[in-house]
């Protein structure tokens, strides 16, 4: 009798920990009501992590190229990149929740996923301190875990407290210019200015933006690289493996003829990173500042 | 002896139309059949019969616009190709040269570059401006080479690769003003793909599916009559202006409906042809229906490798096509080229 009728209490509060709804308001605005949280797949870099931070990570069942952090979601079969899905091997993994950015691709695959029955929900990617925050509340939320949600964003107001602190103590004279390098091989060279989140995150770091009047990422022309005279570039760590490291960077046409150039003042961070605005925006940004303002010559940041 | 070769030519061109009519449904069913969702292919039956559960939803509103979509793209893109090989009576044509294809790229560039943020719009609005763009190129062809005395072909193939040039290089200038996100976009609609046909995408299509097929498929005695050559083909009594109006509104109409929803899938309006005149023969009569049915076969198992070879994820079918229809395509060739050196 008595493993019965533990068997039934087992029974009765499982319910409670994983069938109850929640609901979330979503990128889009509109409320969506998340049934089960049981299988999950992440179709965003970023948004994995903040599932595995919030602890739901054992519920992930599936991932896009772009997670690769913690190291363990490798493990969790891909369903491709997150701007090129097919709803089919989505679904092959038999989802109660997918979640993502709010830029998708292609935007049918999001309809035919809600068709099916499976719950979609679209995380918003603005590249600020708000953003970050309100990423990880809309995971949290859709996963019914706000108090950890809550948790995470004050930790990572905790760090952006810590970061003001040390910038304030040690007070660079002067701030340093950088520029922000998106590259994808050496016919790939894109320079990114405002809207772009690593350049969110450098801003963060109390670094200046030396990219004026370039909205996103634009193709890199040597000349305006000479002219916004960078004391620093900042790189993802993959692009400047993509171009053959450091000396290949600096092969580059215009980067010799600025300050960061003559200096081989490089700094070269792991994309996710450095580049998602998550609730490590404010250790990378202090890392960021660390190897920006203390430290010489090339760094290279590792999590 | 004549009376008895010329039904033996008959009989091969009935055999390969019979079975590539049969080949078709197969392919159709072996495209439903599989896919990155695993379902038992013997409960497929049942679960269609049930009408409901998330199986049924993954047969019928996903995989089964999916497989008649690339049906319908991989016919009409081989009929277009067969059809403007006859026009141009030069085996080495592809839709591609009329500007159509160009056309369509050119469209959905200035969709993702031009208007980002279209956003709910995009799922109908970027096959229509790669539509848009690929009938209007074909238009300013036409328009560049009519002259008083009739089109020339050879005016058509020349300004067709000039125009080929200017619509890549307003395209390259695009690439340049895109930003990186865009590009990516941009890329990997030219590879194409069909996970995003869907039924409403499938259906708004059918309509100038329909009107291309009708405008080409008629075509065969006019195209068998200017295999003689142009002025062999009008003593004949074939309307050669007619025939080049239609053969170029209808490749148009085809390929452009095509490559909206699936955007650049290479090598089938190409390859499509010449399998059917090595399976068979050069007779328009026959084949013009067999690359169509023989185009929509490759075309549905080429997306059928394309989403199950790396499931869950998938590969550009433009990709299969080329990687697949290429050497496949060369190893024809060569063997062709020996027959011909032996007789």
């Amino acid at each position: 009798m008595r493993p019965n009728a533990l068997w039934l209490l087992a029974m009765a509060l499982v319910p409670t920990a994983w069938g109850q709804p929640h609901r979330v308001v979503d990128a889009t605005g509109k409320e969506v009501v998340v049934s089960s949280t049981q299988r999950i797949v992440s179709l965003d870099g970023i948004t994995t992590e903040i599932l595995f931070a919030l602890g739901v990570g054992n519920q992930v069942v599936g991932r896009d190229d772009s997670s690769y952090y913690p190291p363990e979601v490798l493990r969790l079969p891909s369903v491709g990149y997150q701007f090129r899905l097919s709803a089919e091997g989505i679904l092959s993994l038999r989802p109660t929740l997918v979640i993502g950015r709010e830029d998708v691709r292609p935007p049918q695959v999001v309809e035919q996923l809600r068709a099916a029955g499976v719950t979609v929900v679209l995380v918003p990617t603005e590249p600020t301190v708000q953003g970050a925050e309100a990423k990880i509340r809309v995971v949290a939320q859709a996963v019914g875990r706000q108090a950890r949600g809550e948790e995470l964003v004050r930790s990572l107001e905790r760090d952006l407290l810590a970061l003001e602190a040390f910038k304030a103590q040690r007070a660079p004279k002067g701030r340093l210019r950088a520029l922000f390098l998106y590259m994808r091989g050496p016919q790939t060279l894109f320079v990114c200015g405002e809207g772009a989140t690593p350049v969110g995150m450098m801003v963060l770091a109390g670094l200046e933006n030396a990219a004026r009047g370039i909205r996103e990422c634009q193709p890199m022309t040597a000349e305006s690289v000479v002219a916004s005279q960078p004391d620093v570039l900042v790189t993802f760590k993959k692009g400047l493996d993509s171009i053959g490291g450091l000396p290949g960077l600096l092969r580059l046409p215009g980067i010799a003829q600025t300050p960061a150039g003559q200096k081989g003042k490089v700094v070269a961070m792991d994309d996710l990173y450095l580049g998602s605005f998550g609730p490590r925006a404010g250790k990378a940004a202090l890392d960021l500042f660390r190897a920006a303002y203390l430290q010489e010559g090339f760094v290279e940041v590792v999590p | 002896m004549i009376s008895t070769t010329i039904p033996h030519h008959l009989r091969r061109y009935r055999k390969a139309l019979f079975s590539l009519a049969l080949l078709l449904p197969f392919a159709l069913l072996l495209g439903l059949a599989l896919g990155a969702y695993s379902i038992p292919p013997l409960a497929i039956p049942q679960i269609l019969l049930r009408g409901e559960g998330l199986e049924y939803q993954v047969l019928t509103a996903l995989r089964l616009p999916r497989v008649l979509g690339a049906a319908l793209v991989g016919s009409l893109l081989a009929l277009a190709g067969a059809v403007l090989q006859g026009l141009f009576r030069n085996p080495l044509v592809d839709p591609g040269l009329i500007g159509v294809s160009s056309g369509a790229a050119l469209g959905a560039a200035i969709f993702i570059v031009l208007l980002p943020g279209a956003g709910p719009l995009e799922a109908y609005a970027l096959p229509l401006f790669a539509f848009l763009g690929g009938v209007l190129a074909t238009q300013v062809l036409w328009w560049i080479a009519r002259t008083p005395m009739g089109t020339q072909v050879l005016v058509l193939l020349l300004s067709g690769i000039a125009l080929n040039a200017l619509v890549g290089a307003a395209i390259g200038l695009l690439t340049f003003l895109a930003t990186e996100e865009q590009l990516r976009s941009l890329t990997f609609w030219t590879l194409g793909g069909f996970s995003a046909v869907t039924w409403t995408t499938l259906l708004s299509g059918l309509p100038l599916a329909f009107l291309a097929w009708a405008l080409l498929l008629p075509l065969t005695r006019p195209l068998n009559a200017l295999v003689l050559g142009e002025r062999e083909a009008f003593h004949l009594g074939a309307d050669l202006e007619a025939l080049k109006r239609r053969a170029v509104a209808g490749a148009a109409f085809g390929v452009g409906v095509a490559g909206g929803p699936a955007g650049g899938v290479g090598f089938i309006g190409l390859v499509a042809p010449h399998l059917f005149r090595l399976l068979a023969g050069p007779d328009h009569r026959y084949l013009l229906t067999g690359s169509a049915l023989l185009g929509a076969s490759l075309a549905v198992l080429a997306d059928l490798l394309a989403r199950t070879v790396a499931a869950p994820a998938e590969v550009p079918v433009g990709v299969v096509t080329a990687l697949l229809g290429g050497p496949f395509f060369l190893y024809l060739v060569l063997r062709y080229k020996r027959e011909v050196y032996r007789a």
